[in-house]
């Protein structure tokens, strides 16, 4: 028997489950999420068009830097602000 | 330890067996009990010693040096002596005319129970590691190194595993606590202690003398500067590149001559796969998780080398970045791969400094301006054209930094047959291939062979991503 030390974090994953998707956004208000990537806007602008033309309310973030997870701040602002967040990936 | 008198000594200590008549006197007159730590029958003239073979004795006493004379005193001990000095074995024995015949004085020599090797042992045997880990149990028909495979600790490539004894030797490179907190790694934002990055740092291969050379790399990639949650979540193919400057390079046995960048140096290649390691197992970054890379590079399993001084006209890179000469540091770089630069024929800076912005301005991509931040390796004989000429390296990165202006005409998509590129608005003005700052320079390679390289960056370089960090190597 040899016993290892543990190279690890040591931390089990907690998965949290997904919020349930919800039935209709009809009165939600929809965070976009800019995250500095080049042509973000691009794809955002166009969802925010499409959102106000179904009569839903939107709200616009950006990332400083899609290089570094949002700040706290951000986050929170979110989290108060919006009930749904969609935000663009890649270039 | 009952009270009295108590020596512990070995046969291998020419001053323990000058002290054989003193130590048969004192066990037959004052009731002296003697430990041997190596042979049962030393010392022949002491009917009752004791053979401390397992030297748990000698441990729990803490004895550095034999012989060791101690006294006890209900059930305390009251006072110690080392080595032979007639007049402190008097004073402990409570007693005069020891060893007429012998020398006055003679300096003992180290315990057994101290040798490397030994000393781990015997901590672990008298639980006194602080090692805090979670033990992982490894069954007898188990191997190791697959169990390691399985539970996913590995980049790939066979692990040393990390038992208790290999560890504690390890933590010996460093003077720090081991449960001192060097930074929280991403992507898990997890503290990694001095004891975790040991534990990898021997999965990783390294000596113990690697370690401070290995914290100060962690460190500097846990700076915000650096931004090491999102080289390695990018899909660009950098990861953290380690140039090691200063005396730790020497005595640690580093390679910056020749090969300087490729395998067979235990230093090089052990100390940046440990910084690899950390990332994937107290961070939690693995390719395909959050590690989003698209092709990656090779030198994400390590990639580390040391700086030329000795040969360089040119001031090392730590110098340059703040690090005060003949202190050792490292500075970090999200950095890929390697482009040759082959320039056999140049003899003047000019042309061989034309030669290199060529090559510059190749970096991901011709019609790409500005781009990303660049190491540039320059070998002996293309530095020894500049040193000739009196080019300081800041001239050097001055005249580069001009010949990687590029028109915006040639940058705009659709310029040279090829769709990637800038606006149309580009027209008329100038780019800059490289940000202010964004080229860096260091000496290495063998003496022979007229090739350069580049070790280009992450497209976010510089405060929007990723900018260098230079950190001193601490002891």
């Amino acid at each position: 028997m040899t016993a290892l030390l543990d190279p690890t974090s040591e931390r089990s994953p907690t998965i949290r489950p997904r919020l349930a998707r919800p039935d209709s956004i009809d009165g939600m208000t929809v965070g976009l999420l800019d995250i500095s990537k080049p042509r973000g806007d691009v794809f955002l602008d166009r969802l925010d068009e499409r959102l106000r033309a179904r009569g839903i309310a939107t709200k616009r973030y950006m990332k400083p830097t899609m290089t570094r997870p949002a700040p706290l701040a951000l986050r929170q602002q979110i989290g108060t602000e919006v009930q749904l967040v969609i935000e663009g990936l890649a270039d | 330890m009952q009270d009295g008198l108590v020596a512990v000594v070995k046969q291998d200590c020419p001053t323990c067996v000058l002290t054989v008549p003193v130590l048969a006197d004192l066990a037959r007159t004052a009731g002296l009990t003697v430990y041997s730590q190596d042979d049962p029958a030393f010392p022949a003239e002491v009917a009752g010693r004791i053979y401390d073979g397992e030297l748990d004795t000698s441990h729990r006493l803490g004895i550095e040096i034999v012989p060791t004379l101690i006294r006890f005193e209900a059930g305390r001990e009251v006072d110690r002596t080392y080595g032979w000095d007639r007049a402190e074995w008097e004073r402990v024995a409570g007693r005069t005319g020891l060893g007429a015949d012998l020398p006055a004085m003679r300096p003992g020599c180290g315990a057994k129970n101290i040798e490397p090797g030994i000393i781990e042992r015997l901590k672990i045997r008298h639980g006194e590691t602080g090692l805090v880990a979670r033990r992982v149990e490894i069954g007898g028909g188990e191997d190791e190194i697959e169990a390691m495979f399985d539970r996913g600790w590995s980049d790939g490539l066979p692990l040393v595993p990390p038992t208790e004894e290999r560890v504690l030797r390890m933590l010996a490179g460093t003077a720090r606590n081991p449960q001192e907190v060097v930074g929280l790694v991403p992507p898990d934002l997890v503290p990694a202690t001095v004891e975790k990055i040991a534990i990898n740092a021997v999965m990783a291969g390294c000596k113990p003398e690697y370690l401070p050379v290995v914290l100060a790399a962690v460190e500097a990639v846990l700076e915000e500067p650096f931004a090491m949650h999102g080289v390695l979540a990018t899909t660009m193919y950098v990861g953290p590149v380690v140039v090691v400057n200063g005396p730790v390079r020497r005595q640690i046995g580093m390679n910056a001559r020749g090969n300087a960048l490729g395998q067979g140096n235990r230093a090089n290649a052990t100390i940046g796969r440990a910084l690899q390691l950390v990332i994937r197992n107290i961070g939690g970054g693995r390719p395909q998780e959050v590690d989003r890379a698209t092709i990656g590079n090779p030198g994400k399993y390590t990639y580390c080398f040391a700086e030329d001084e000795e040969g360089s006209c040119w001031e090392p890179l730590s110098v340059e970045r703040g690090i005060a000469p003949g202190v050792s540091a490292v500075t970090v770089f999200a950095g890929y791969g390697l482009q040759g630069i082959v320039d056999q024929k140049s003899r003047d800076p000019e042309s061989l400094a034309r030669s290199f912005a060529e090559s510059l301005k190749a970096v991901q991509n011709v019609k790409l301006a500005p781009a990303c931040d660049a190491l540039l390796v320059v070998v002996p004989e293309h530095e020894r054209t500049f040193r000739e000429a009196g080019w300081s390296k800041q001239r050097l990165l001055e005249r580069l930094h001009q010949l990687t202006e590029i028109p915006g005409e040639d940058l705009m998509a659709g310029a040279k047959g090829i769709a990637e590129g800038g606006p149309p608005s580009l027209a008329g003005k100038t780019v800059a291939k490289y940000r202010p700052g964004g080229l860096m320079i260091v000496r290495a390679g063998g003496g022979a062979g007229m090739f350069s390289g580049i070790i280009a960056g992450w497209s976010a370089s510089g405060p929007r991503g990723s900018s260098p960090v230079t950190k001193e190597v601490k002891p």
